[in-house]
């Protein structure tokens, strides 16, 4: 009971160097399970049943994205919608997911900076994850800390390589 | 003793190439000095079993003039366009420089200006057949000096073509067989009335034979173009080589160009052995013999001396120095075409026949020494790189041959042909449709003609270096025909294939080939989502419908894989077929009364 699902979820990983270096980071952990879902499901349409039996796998779901509109990537919304139904992640008898970690992974345009009152964005990271919280509360999963990288698009491939270590020994503690 | 007669001459030589061929060949020293030591043997000097060496000389020429033809077929004019700095640059620089000094070198040694001419022009060319192969076999070509390495050949198989078509104007002997020039009115009318009547009639006339489906009329066709155009130049007292090459060129940018090519190869390389084997017979062994001496002298001088001037074209034309070495060693050998201009240079009274016979021993020897020197070269770089162990150059310039290769061209091909193309990705199309092709080519696809089914016209379509193959011919058999010999033959080639129906998937499945699509699925299957659509459902929840519709016959399919293996003595595919779709719809109504919301959306 110490598997990981590691659900990646960029439109364009060839663009991509953050979230791609993450992925490529803790691709050999031992007991990791990738599910890239824009590989998966380029026409966005879920199959609803693997992904179901893949969470039911996992003690620890991780995100991995990279934040648009203060928000997830569409199509990991849209995971999130046919997936978690009700009798499987919530409601009566709706318990798959309950005692499991819970952990986002992901990666900001703006620098840490900008997510302060006086920053652009005016607020701080965490006022803009609440509705994620409550949606790992009451499916029953544990609520970890979430793993970021602000300013991606300007890190030095050093910075990024670090951040990339980072998650993988936080994740290596969990399995 | 002669063996006389036709066919007694005919065995003696294929016997004596059949058996000195591959022995040269397998000793590193190529066809082409193979026949002529077949020649020798065989010939006046040795064992004389074949003594009619004029009359098969001027049979044996025919081998000169398809080879002509089918350089002006490789003469592609974008390719030409895109190398033009190396060819007309370097190509002249070479030509131009190795001839002067050879002809200087000639005339101190008191031979007249126009021997030393001939000597000097024969002795700058290099051996096409050698060099090409040679760089062939080292993956050389894609390199920056393989480009040069070509384009150098590639001038001089230009510039052989009219110091041909000149010599019998300016030849010393012209009125010796009555023969009197042609007017230059001629000559230019005759040319031009090639290129306008090739322009017009050729396309039309290789599509109507095309479209019959035999090949054996294709091939017909191939060699009475050349055959008769040779025809016509000769009457008119014009280089035969001249016309064949002309006819080439104007079919170099046609859908027919590798069909060309594979039909007359073989009639090519039979010929060329023959011209290269009276080649050998008319050496006269005894007189070059005499004067080892100058012989040797010769071949030494000539080889340094192109050695040194490739060495400093490489420099000035920016040749990577660690390449330099070999491109200068690769050319360096005198090319069989000096077998040709010496051969025709005594004929029409240039040279003597004990000049011409020294020539042409040095120009053997010289070929016998490439594959010595690279021997020697091979040992030294290997030697150093073990020392050193420095990592090779990466500069390998973008290869010509396409990544993709779509083999049939008709509704389902022209669709991944077009995207593909709208999306800047090379591909080389095959079919063998001509209406097909010909509308195609009009939009500006660059198409072939040809059964795809066959290997030679996959290799000329460079299966060895792309990377995938799309089978999108609508045949089974051929199908599954063409799938089986590239497997076989180009392992590394990935396969995206069009399947007939769920029988063909089978059998692409049974062949190990994982992207299959079904050629009429994907249509029928938004047809039908229009037709949920209609019935009111939402744009949405019908999409999903087909979707998981999709899934599950995928899913299917997979399923029934295995249990058809059990099947195989089935009578016909019609009753698998019926078997299948039994099979299917059992399974779809199952899955509706399981749960009457499955095929819904909520």
């Amino acid at each position: 009971m110490s598997s990981l699902l590691f659900v990646f979820a960029h439109p364009d990983p060839n663009r991509s160097r953050a979230n791609r270096a993450v992925l490529d980071r803790v691709r050999d952990l031992s007991n990791i399970t990738i599910s890239d879902l824009y590989e998966k499901y380029p026409r966005f349409h879920i199959r609803v049943a693997e992904e179901q039996a893949l969470l039911e796998a996992a003690s620890t779901i991780v995100l991995q994205y990279p934040m648009y509109w203060y928000s997830l990537p569409p199509l990991l919304m849209l995971w999130i919608d046919d997936v978690l139904t009700e009798g499987f992640a919530y409601g009566k008898s709706g318990n798959a997911l309950r005692g499991k970690n819970f952990c986002l992974s992901f990666t900001t345009g703006g620098g840490s900076e900008a997510y302060s009152p006086q920053g652009y964005h005016e607020r701080p990271i965490t006022d803009f994850l609440p509705p994620l919280m409550q949606t790992a509360r009451l499916c029953g999963m544990k609520w970890l800390e979430p793993l970021i990288l602000h300013g991606a698009s300007r890190a030095t491939p050093e910075q990024i390589d670090a951040h990339a270590r980072h998650v993988r020994t936080q994740l290596e503690a969990l399995t | 003793m002669s063996l006389g007669g036709g066919l007694a001459t005919t065995v003696a030589l294929l016997s004596a190439a059949v058996v000195i061929v591959p022995i040269m060949q397998r000793l590193g020293l190529g066809a082409v000095l193979g026949y002529l030591a077949a020649g020798v043997l065989v010939g006046p000097a040795a064992l004389t079993w074949v003594t009619e060496v004029e009359f098969l000389r001027h049979f044996s020429e025919l081998g000169v003039v398809l080879f002509l033809f089918l350089v002006g077929l490789e003469l592609e004019p974008k390719k030409l366009w895109q190398l033009r700095l190396s060819i007309f640059g370097l190509g002249t620089a070479q030509m131009l420089a190795t001839a002067g000094v050879a002809a200087g070198a000639l005339i101190l040694l008191d031979w007249s200006p126009s021997e030393a001419l001939m000597g000097g022009l024969g002795l700058a060319l290099s051996s096409t057949a050698i060099g090409l192969t040679l760089m062939r076999e080292r993956n050389f070509l894609p390199t920056t000096a393989g480009q040069a390495g070509f384009s150098v050949l590639l001038f001089q198989d230009l510039a052989i073509i009219p110091i041909l078509a000149l010599l019998p104007v300016y030849a010393p002997l012209k009125a010796q067989g009555g023969v009197e020039n042609p007017h230059a009115w001629i000559v230019a009318s005759v040319i031009v009335g090639i290129i306008v009547g090739g322009r017009i009639l050729l396309r039309p006339v290789l599509r109507f034979v095309a479209s019959a489906h035999l090949r054996e009329t294709f091939t017909a066709l191939a060699l009475f173009l050349v055959l008769g155009i040779s025809l016509v130049m000769e009457k008119l007292h014009l280089s035969m080589g001249l016309g064949a090459f002309l006819a080439g060129v104007l079919l170099a940018d046609s859908e027919y160009r590798h069909a060309l090519e594979t039909d007359l190869e073989p009639f090519r390389g039979l010929l060329l052995g023959l011209f290269f084997m009276t080649v050998g017979m008319s050496i006269p062994i005894e007189a070059v013999l005499a004067q080892p001496l100058a012989l040797f002298l010769g071949v030494g001088f000539i080889l340094a001396l192109k050695i040194a001037l490739l060495l400093s074209l490489a420099r000035i034309f920016k040749i990577p120095r660690s390449q330099a070495t070999f491109f200068s060693l690769v050319l360096s050998q005198v090319g069989e075409f000096a077998f040709v201009l010496f051969a025709m240079a005594k004929e029409w009274g240039f040279l003597s026949s004990e000049k011409s016979g020294l020539l042409l021993a040095i120009v053997a020897l010289s070929m016998v020494s490439t594959p010595i020197l690279l021997w020697v070269y091979d040992r030294i770089t290997a030697r150093k790189e073990k020392t050193s162990s420095q990592s090779r150059e990466a500069d390998k310039i973008e290869d010509e041959s396409h990544p993709v290769i779509i083999a049939g061209f008709g509704r389902f091909g022209q669709i991944i042909g077009r995207l593909l193309h709208a999306n800047g990705i090379g591909t080389t199309v095959l079919d063998y449709e001509p209406e097909q092709i010909e509308l195609l080519r009009r939009f500006g696809f660059k198409v072939y003609y040809g059964d795809a089914t066959r290997l030679d016209l996959l290799e000329a379509a460079g299966a060895a270096k792309a990377k995938i193959l799309v089978v999108a011919i609508d045949d089974v058999d051929a199908s599954i025909k063409l799938i089986d010999l590239v497997r076989e033959h180009f392992p590394h080639l990935k396969i995206v294939a069009r399947a007939r129906n769920v029988q063909h998937v089978y059998e692409l499945i049974d062949r190990n080939v994982s992207v299959w699509e079904r050629e009429l699925f994907e249509g029928s299957l938004n047809a039908g989502t229009e037709v949920l659509r209609l019935m009111g459902w939402t744009a949405f929840s019908a999409q999903k419908a087909a979707h998981r519709f999709r899934d599950h016959n995928i899913a299917m399919i997979m399923d029934l894989a295995p249990q058809r293996k059990n099947q195989k003595e089935m009578a016909t595919r019609a009753q698998a077929a019926r078997d299948d779709l039994a099979k299917m719809m059992a399974k779809e109504h199952a899955k509706r009364e399981d749960s009457e919301s499955a095929w819904n959306t909520q």
